[in-house]
């Protein structure tokens, strides 16, 4: 077990608790700055693509993350805000403007119009909220049909590439390079977001969260903390739904659909509520479910000559698979991972009963 | 000089009038004590001058300030802060990350600085924690400081409520029940910090308790209300000899001739 003994207020307020801290997420810093290395050595980047695309799930998780696990306030919509950023991405790329500033830009007028779009749902609370967002993301696949002129309707739309100074960045031609943009976004977002919570605007999402009555007799202006929570969120998911664009290279009306939405809720869960590094479990459990079962499945095939085609094989694990976190796990992966860490640091004397107090669910899940 | 003067205020909720009529004032460095029997109405008095209901006539004025031209978060920017009587802490915040939130009223930055934590955004971050820590140091809460609400006992969650509304320098606090729940000696720690915030800290304080042995040692003038309605204001012990006061607590001693009050 280790004691921290604090001297002075940087040693609350600095972004890790102690060196040792320090050196471990250096040391992962420096392990996903290697990874497209090993990639470049063995000369597949299929996998490389599929981690890029943790990545871009985890930065729009981290923006439904401030919104549902921090402020408090669950959302079923925001594929619509990924939807935004990436046609907006698409639209100011083909005026001509560089990368370099069409994508912040996308991703910060999807945050303005979200908030727009919010504001008259935001006195809702709950389920409420949930269904009316609900209602948003449905909507979002007949907007972009109706949009033709600028989303390309049903047919879809080609997405530009990423241009940084004259240097071409395909999704195909240069996953190494497109890995990097990713991460850079990723890693400036992680930062931004660790700012946020150690400073008076995180704490009044957290105090929203947790009492809204108490929060307001503190002299906190609830539509406006609500209204900045929702716009960073959308602003993170708006920039996500550009990068998830050049990803996927083509994008229709199906692309963001209520399933995205969906699967973005339930990543944050399965990752954990209010811990930013629930955003990249949950990524990563929503990456790797697809891949394990395409593998499980030519494995079977090749072995055991066993065939499995179920259609619909994908969602009922993961429906399975949230379910046994709900029951079992309701902080999430990076819960259990704090309870691990815990019964080693305090070995042997981890008692059962450490977290349950803790158990107590977020405001966000009860129906009020 | 008189810091808070409510005036004639009314509340109704539909046909039941919750404060009905009642003036009073609070005077700066005074510790004013209200108490009554349940539904008596101390507690929306409370909820009344925090903005959250709106009166139905009559006046509150705070400093020099027309509370009832401001919102419920615009109120702890004049200075008063106050506490609950059923707790309401951020559950899954560290006592310290309480505290801070009482500090909000004290933010000079806005969401930009502090997303990229400029150097102004960490100066009066420290200067925050400065001012946090002298409530720590105040109310003995070092122990707990990095600790989780969720996991604390009720008498210290009682007491890191009054820290953060401390944390919030007020000029007026406001008190629902701090002794509710809490144990002799926890009672009595409550009394000499209430003694303290007054003297040292200069701090006018208003309180709703039903503990009169915290009344009577703590509070200057004591205001006793029943049903909305006003019955007597004075000295502790003026207020308990009150005829109307014992009336309402312990009825008038006539049996009941319709006998429909039984019923």
């Amino acid at each position: 077990m280790r004691f921290v003994f604090k001297t002075s207020y940087d040693a609350d307020i600095q972004l890790f608790k102690h060196r040792a801290q320090a050196v471990w997420y250096a040391l992962l810093l420096l392990l996903v700055l290697a990874t497209p290395l090993y990639f470049f050595v063995i000369g597949d980047a299929y996998l490389l693509g599929e981690i890029t695309g943790v990545l871009i799930l985890a930065i729009a998780g981290m923006g439904l993350m401030l919104l549902t696990g921090h402020t408090g306030l669950p959302s079923l919509g925001h594929a619509t805000f990924m939807a935004l950023g990436c046609y907006l991405n698409i639209n100011l790329l083909g005026a001509g403007v560089p990368w370099l500033i069409a994508f912040p830009l996308s991703g910060l007028i999807a945050g303005v119009l979200g908030t727009m779009i919010a504001l008259p749902v935001l006195r809702l609370h709950g389920v409420y909220l949930a269904l009316a967002t609900l209602a948003m993301s449905m909507l979002t696949s007949d907007f972009v049909v109706i949009a033709e002129p600028w989303t390309g309707g049903i047919a879809g739309a080609a997405v530009p590439d990423i241009n940084i100074f004259g240097a071409e960045i395909n999704r195909y031609a240069n996953p190494y390079k497109f890995y990097y943009v990713v991460l850079f976004v990723a890693i400036l977002l992680v930062w931004f977001y660790r700012n946020l919570l150690r400073t008076p605007t995180g704490r009044s999402f957290t105090a929203i969260r947790d009492s809204e009555i108490s929060a307001r007799a503190m002299g906190i202006n609830l539509t406006r903390t609500k209204a900045m929570s929702f716009f960073l969120s959308a602003t993170a998911a708006g920039l996500a739904g550009a990068l998830f664009g050049h990803s996927a290279g083509y994008v229709t009306n199906e692309t963001f659909d209520l399933v995205m939405s969906i699967t973005l809720l339930l990543m944050i869960v399965i990752g954990g509520l209010g811990f930013i590094h629930g955003a990249f479990f949950g990524a990563i459990v929503v990456g790797i479910i697809p891949v394990a079962i395409a593998n499980g499945r030519s494995f079977l095939a090749t072995t055991f000559d066993v065939n499995i085609n179920v259609p619909g094989l994908e969602s009922a694990l993961f429906a399975f698979i949230l379910v046994c976190f709900i029951l079992f796990e309701p902080m999430g992966l990076y819960g259990r991972w704090l309870k691990i860490r815990t019964y080693f640091e305090l070995f042997p004397f981890y008692r059962k009963d450490m977290f349950k107090r803790q158990k107590s669910y977020l405001k966000t899940d009860r129906v009020q | 000089m008189s810091l808070l003067e409510i005036d004639n205020v009314t509340l109704r909720f539909g046909g039941l009038v919750a404060v009905d009529n009642v003036s009073l004032k609070v005077n700066e460095g005074e510790v004013f004590a209200l108490v009554g029997p349940n539904g008596a109405g101390k507690s929306t008095i409370f909820n009344l001058i925090s903005r959250f209901y709106d009166p139905a006539g009559g006046s509150i004025k705070f400093d020099g300030h027309d509370l009832l031209k401001n919102t419920a978060d615009e109120v702890p920017s004049f200075g008063i802060a106050r506490t609950f009587q059923n707790i309401e802490l951020f559950e899954q915040a560290t006592v310290l990350q309480n505290l801070l939130v009482g500090r909000h009223r004290h933010r000079k930055t806005g969401m930009l600085s502090n997303i990229v934590f400029s150097p102004k955004a960490y100066r009066e971050e420290l200067r925050h924690r400065a001012a946090v820590e002298e409530v720590i140091d105040f109310l003995n809460l070092q122990a707990y400081r990095d600790k989780y609400i969720g996991g604390l006992p009720y008498g210290v969650r009682k007491v890191v409520e009054l820290g953060r509304a401390l944390a919030s320098e007020p000029k007026l606090l406001l008190l629902d029940e701090p002794a509710s729940g809490l144990s002799v000696e926890e009672t009595q720690d409550m009394a000499f910090w209430i003694e303290d915030i007054q003297t040292q800290m200069g701090i006018s304080v208003m309180m709703v308790e039903h503990d009169m042995g915290l009344v009577s040692a703590v509070s200057n003038r004591v205001m006793a209300l029943s049903d909305g309605k006003e019955l007597a204001t004075g000295t502790a012990s003026e207020v308990q000899s009150h005829p109307a006061v014992i009336e309402a607590y312990l009825g008038t001693g006539e049996i009941s001739k319709t006998g429909t009050s039984r019923a």
